[in-house]
């Protein structure tokens, strides 16, 4: 992809479409526009499963007649696409309802700063090669014991793409990006019982992965250290969350502080601006301009710079996350969080994963959740789970078919420690947390 | 002008593409030693208006069109997809896919219509069935005899969506098929506040293979604002759930969901092809009490879930998966058919023209049994009475499965007593359907709003069941 060219290329269709929607009569519009191409090849059992080739493209509008609103979308770039799809756009905008807090966002708070976030690092690789890195990975796997009797395969992605924004208030940028992954899922199985587990790694630059025999060789161990699993008892005990489930009892937080859940007033935290929700020792930073991180971005989703800041520090909230039309609802200013957060840190204490099991002494470890039985509007939590029975600070054995469940509130004030053995691969950057204690349904 | 060239009109005129360069671009594809490919040409138009706080504040149209190119040889895949349909990408994508194979052969291809097949659906856009100002009276009417049900109610949330789906799929042997999809589907959430200030929210919601008129001709737009302010006032008074393994007994119609995940995902045919899943090897086996008999039917008149031909153009039909309790076979798309030595049950399902076809389901459901539903609660001591479900979700290979009941009571002495919140309930595919003790004869289906994940690629479904009773399944409440 010839980069700034391409994107002198998107950047004057976002401007067609904003001349056009003017043209059509609209007082004011947004426009966005991406093109993406990758490979993808998964190996399995040793040789090539699939290839596939990527090429995607996409334009979307924004119209605004006054206070009123329509949008559209399209897979076609073409002039007579970008005249149609403004016209779509044009005509639901005619029949939605007048809303007062409908609009761009104020012009003083778009970014007008780009630093150059490290985002773009293209890998250039065939079929045959990305391949050759599937089935070394898949291998390790494989090979790592002899209980590990099919597979899923390996999977090795490459994408880049190239995102415009472009609004009415003469903003237009764009950037290009990278995003390359490499993972592996393998079966193991001891007499009846048969397990699937997986890992994985993702980075905008190849070089930041994993290497693919490591990847293999852990999704290999995860699986050997799961295999005759067996259910405990209904009780209540401690829960220690590792660290890839541990962000989404972040995410989960970041959703009852969002605009859309406040306004409509289904969050079980409405009205937490300046109120301890976490334990003294909690903060949560965000870091929208860490470079070659995968959620960077100078602007968020309307063109607003994005912000630097704490959302929790010392255990209160410092902070919500909006975006401009939910703050006009709520009567604040917008936090640079239309379309989401941007690399969430929640900073951890100084004990290692060794350190919080010993912690914990008596309790159960959580390495995967299944189900979606959280209520946003009160904060009750109850999903399916399984992972390790842990006494005296050891792992004993693995267990699964049991629910943990408990109220997010209370489950928020009785965290006890986050890890230092923090995940990266995601947006919210989290160590393992422990909370004090859960119902557990088990036998 | 019959479906086929409607569909022609449509995607292929547009672009410029006739017949001569789908067999151009398919003897390209068969010069190397392929078993399957195809062409999936899509053309789909979608639009969705949402109304929150009294007004629509906001509507979307979206339109997306591309093609994806397939070649497959024995259990090697290649794919390739672009938005632009042209000839030159065509031949592109075409040399790229057919590059996982190493032999070459010479095959000739003569397109030609395939041979009429049943159709499940009529072929009009619903999105043109009302005019836009028709679409926002719809909601606005709504939400104002919503509101009025009930004091409580704090605010009315109402989303309506459609889809017309034009699809053409050339394969290796010559044929083209095409269909058209209409799909709608409108939704109803109410939050309700309490006088103490405590707040929970109800939902509700169906859609079908029709135009909006669905909603409006025996008024079941109103029906789903009433059911979803029941369901959120039941909330309001709801205590925690119970935890422990106890006796439950399934609703009818949406619970069916629970077939579709514990046992519906087990049985797809790529999983079982691969010995991955928890019921690989067992046809023929016991899998479920005698009680049990269950279907996926694509062919069913107007449904979300069904088609007249799944995205590999074989036509739909009526899959017996579990006859009295016996597993009697798996979903196949044509790959895993092939690799099976069976052949295709017209499951062979895509998100869209950008992604790979897979074994998917159509509408799963459990055939009705000979218990009256009272008397069904009225043999329960103790036990959950799980009226209607959330979401769910299963490992295929441990067979673990997941579902959070969205309205739940306790039944105590035979009768259905207090709702409990909360309620998730955990088991294990293979087992749980050996203990259903009790299958009433109440079949429902699902009222149209199932969406179906996997690997990433989203598909409509739909489930049905009549009510059930499970000897001993986990129930993961608070109240330990």
């Amino acid at each position: 992809m010839q980069n700034q060219e391409e994107i002198n290329r998107l950047k004057n269709i976002a401007q067609d479409l904003l001349n056009e929607a003017k043209k059509q009569g609209a007082s004011a519009a947004e426009a966005a526009l991406s093109v993406d191409d990758g490979l993808s090849v998964t190996a399995r059992l040793g040789d090539v499963e699939t290839i596939e080739y990527h090429c995607g493209q996409g334009l979307g509008v924004t119209v605004y007649f006054g206070q009123r609103k329509g949008s559209a979308s399209s897979t076609d770039l073409s002039p007579e696409s970008i005249h149609e799809t403004v016209l779509a756009a044009c005509s639901i905008a005619r029949f939605a309802s007048e809303d007062a807090y409908a609009g761009l966002p104020d012009k003083a708070t778009l970014a007008t700063q780009f630093p150059d976030l490290d985002l773009y690092h293209p890998w250039t690789l065939d079929a045959t090669q990305a391949l050759a890195i599937a089935i070394e990975c898949e291998q390790a796997a494989r090979e790592y014991h002899p209980d590990i009797t099919n597979s899923e395969g390996a999977t090795l992605s490459s994408h880049q793409g190239i995102r415009v924004f472009g609004n009415s208030l003469d903003f237009i940028q764009g950037y290009a990006s990278t995003r390359h992954s490499l993972s592996c899922s393998v079966l193991g199985q001891r007499g009846d019982s048969m397990q699937r587990d997986y890992w994985y790694s993702v980075a905008r630059n190849a070089a930041h992965l994993e290497s693919a025999s490591d990847i293999g060789r852990k999704a290999g161990e995860r699986i050997i250290k799961r295999l005759d699993a067996r259910r405990i008892s209904t009780r209540q005990c401690p829960v220690l969350y590792s660290p890839d489930v541990a962000g989404g009892l972040i995410g989960a937080f970041l959703g009852a502080i969002s605009g859309g859940n406040l306004y409509r007033k289904t969050s079980f935290l409405l009205d937490s601006l300046g109120q301890a929700v976490f334990p003294d020792f909690i903060r949560i930073h965000e870091q929208p301009l860490l470079k070659n991180a995968l959620g960077s971005s100078a602007y968020d989703a309307e063109g607003v710079t994005t912000q630097t800041r704490d959302i929790v520090s010392q255990g209160i909230v410092q902070g919500y996350v909006l975006g401009s039309y939910s703050a006009r609802k709520l009567g604040l200013q917008t936090t640079g969080n239309a379309g989401g957060v941007h690399n969430l840190e929640i900073s951890s204490g100084s004990d290692d994963f060794a350190a919080l099991l010993k912690r914990m002494d008596t309790g159960l470890l959580v390495t995967e959740l299944m189900g979606q039985g959280v209520n946003s509007v009160t904060g009750d939590y109850s999903r399916g789970a399984s992972g390790f029975w842990v006494e005296r600070g050891e792992i004993q054995y693995p267990v699964e078919e049991i629910t943990i469940a408990g109220n997010l509130k209370d489950m928020f004030k009785n965290i006890v420690a986050v890890g230092n053995d923090m995940d990266l691969r995601g947006n919210i950057r989290c160590g393992s947390i422990l909370l004090e204690q859960m119902s557990i349904a088990g036998e | 002008m019959n479906l086929l060239d409607q569909v022609k009109q449509a995607i292929l005129a547009p672009n410029g593409i006739q017949e001569l360069h789908i067999e151009q671009v398919m003897h390209n594809l068969l010069s190397a030693a392929v078993d399957e490919a195809d062409l999936y040409f899509q053309s789909s138009h979608s639009e969705s208006w949402s109304l929150e706080g009294g007004i629509v504040k906001e509507g979307s149209h979206s339109i997306e069109q591309g093609v994806g190119v397939r070649a497959v040889a024995g259990e090697k895949t290649g794919f390739a997809y672009s938005e632009r349909i042209e000839l030159p990408i065509l031949l592109r994508a075409a040399d790229n896919v057919k590059a996982i194979v190493k032999q070459g052969q010479h095959v000739k291809v003569n397109v030609q219509p395939a041979k009429d097949w049943p159709t499940y659906y009529p072929t009009f856009n619903p999105l043109k069935s009302l005019a836009d100002q028709e679409k926002v009276a719809l909601l606005h009417k709504l939400d104002v005899e919503t509101r009025q049900l009930d004091s409580r109610i704090e605010d009315v949330m109402i989303s309506l969506m459609g889809v017309h789906d034009n699809i053409l799929v050339a394969s290796q042997d010559g044929s083209l098929v095409a269909d058209i999809r209409p799909l709608v589907r409108l939704n109803v959430t109410v939050i309700v506040v309490a006088a103490d200030g405590r707040r929970e929210r109800g939902s509700m919601g169906g859609g079908a293979r029709a135009d909006y008129g669905y909603f409006i001709d025996q008024d079941l737009a109103l029906s789903y604002g009433k059911e979803a302010l029941r369901q959120a006032l039941v909330n309001l008074e709801a205590e925690d759930a119970p935890a422990g393994n106890m006796t439950v007994v399934l609703g009818s119609g949406w619970p069916g969901i629970l077939l579709h995940e514990a046992i519906g995902h087990g049985l797809e045919g790529d999983f079982n092809r691969k010995g991955t899943s928890a019921f690989s090897g067992r046809v023929g086996e016991r899998v479920a009490s005698d009680l049990c008999t269950v279907v996926d039917d694509g062919t069913l008149v107007g449904r979300r879930g069904s088609l007249s031909i799944d995205d590999e153009g074989t036509p739909t039909q009526n899959t017996v998966l579990i006859e009295k309790g016996i597993l009697k076979g798996y979903l196949q798309d044509k790959l895993n058919a092939r690799l099976m030595g069976v052949s295709s049950t017209g499951n062979g399902r895509r998100e869209s023209y950008a992604h790979m076809p897979m074994p998917r389901m159509t509408n799963t459901y459990m055939l009705p049994g000979a218990s009256d539903p009272e008397e069904i609660i009225r043999s329960v001591k103790n036990g959950l009475y799980a009226k209607n479900f959330g979401g769910g979700q299963v490992d295929i290979t441990s067979g673990k499965f997941v579902f959070s009941a969205s309205e739940a009571y306790l039944i105590e002495n035979g009768k259905i007593t207090r709702p409990v919140k909360g309620a998730t309930l955990v088991g294990n595919g293979p087992d749980v359907l050996t203990k259903v003790s009790m299958v009433g004869n109440d079949l429902a289906l699902d009222s149209g709003v199932g969406t179906c994940g996997k690997e990433g690629q989203s598909v409509p479904v739909g489930v049905g069941q009549p009510t059930l009773k499970i000897d001993g399944i986990t129930v993961g409440g608070t109240r330990v």
